[in-house]
């Protein structure tokens, strides 16, 4: 069992440091390259929905808040990771997981990315409020090393 | 991080060198449009040999560019994604619209034998 917890400025620059440091993360649990390729992706997709739509930028440009990303692992090789910001929250979290729904087209977001963590985890969870924030939590079992 | 451009006929040549993300992928499209703008080019190629990770912020890349090849009646095409990352091109359904193929010089000749030559 392991714990890390970062927290770190919305900006754009930060997503690929989130994938360094969850990769850093579950190395030592030995996963697959598949299983580190997926993970990252999941995380990347999940880190990137609370800069671009949990702090939205405003008309100044500068409407800046806090990601934090938080990994556990546990003695069966789960790994779970939660995704939070205090930000603008999520009205409908239903209609925002449906595959290609975006509210960002002009970004060409495709709208693929709870999809993708979806497709990449075995569990995705979304806890948001209007106006306090978006917690994801993310859970992936690891195999058995070979 | 960066992108190498050329244009070999009809086609402009694009090969990402970074991990495609909301950050890089931004950067990236506007490099590929200006080039693209100024070209006479009608089809587009992203070389992806030296992608080593794509998240779905790439997908709204290839989609945009696939956009742009399409208004001057050219198309896109995708050479040597590797399949990790052609998991997420078939996710998006990408894959029933866009050529893939495993090198450029593939996907030139797939342009040749199509409706649109070089």
């Amino acid at each position: 069992m392991n714990r890390v917890s970062v927290a770190m400025d919305s900006k754009p620059e930060n997503i690929s440091f989130a994938r360094v440091v969850v990769a850093g993360f579950i190395a030592p649990l030995d996963p697959s390259v598949d299983e580190v390729s997926d993970i990252k992706t999941a995380v990347s997709e999940a880190i990137t929905n609370a800069i671009i739509h949990g702090y939205p930028q405003g008309e100044n440009n500068n409407t800046q808040g806090t990601v934090r990303l938080s990994l556990t692992t546990s003695e069966c090789r789960t790994i779970t990771i939660q995704v939070a910001d205090d930000g603008v929250g999520i009205a409908d979290i239903d209609t925002a997981r449906e595959p290609l729904f975006t509210t960002k087209a002009e970004l060409e977001r495709s709208g693929l990315g709870f999809t993708v963590m979806e497709s990449f985890m075995d569990s995705v969870t979304v806890d948001s409020t209007p106006g306090q924030g978006t917690t994801i939590t993310l859970a992936k079992t690891l195999a058995s090393p070979e | 991080m960066g992108i190498q451009i050329n244009i070999a006929g009809n086609a402009l040549i694009a090969k990402p060198d970074s991990e495609i993300d909301h950050h890089s992928a931004e950067r990236m499209r506007g490099q590929i449009d200006t080039a693209f703008d100024n070209s006479s080019c009608r089809h587009i190629i992203l070389d992806f040999s030296g992608v080593r990770f794509m998240d779905s912020s790439g997908i709204g890349m290839i989609i945009g560019r696939y956009k742009n090849a399409e208004k001057r009646g050219g198309r896109l095409a995708l050479a040597g994604m590797s399949d990790d990352m052609g998991r997420i091109f078939h996710i998006s359904g990408l894959a029933k619209i866009i050529t893939r193929t495993a090198t450029v010089e593939e996907a030139k000749e797939d342009f040749n034998a199509g409706r649109g030559s070089i």
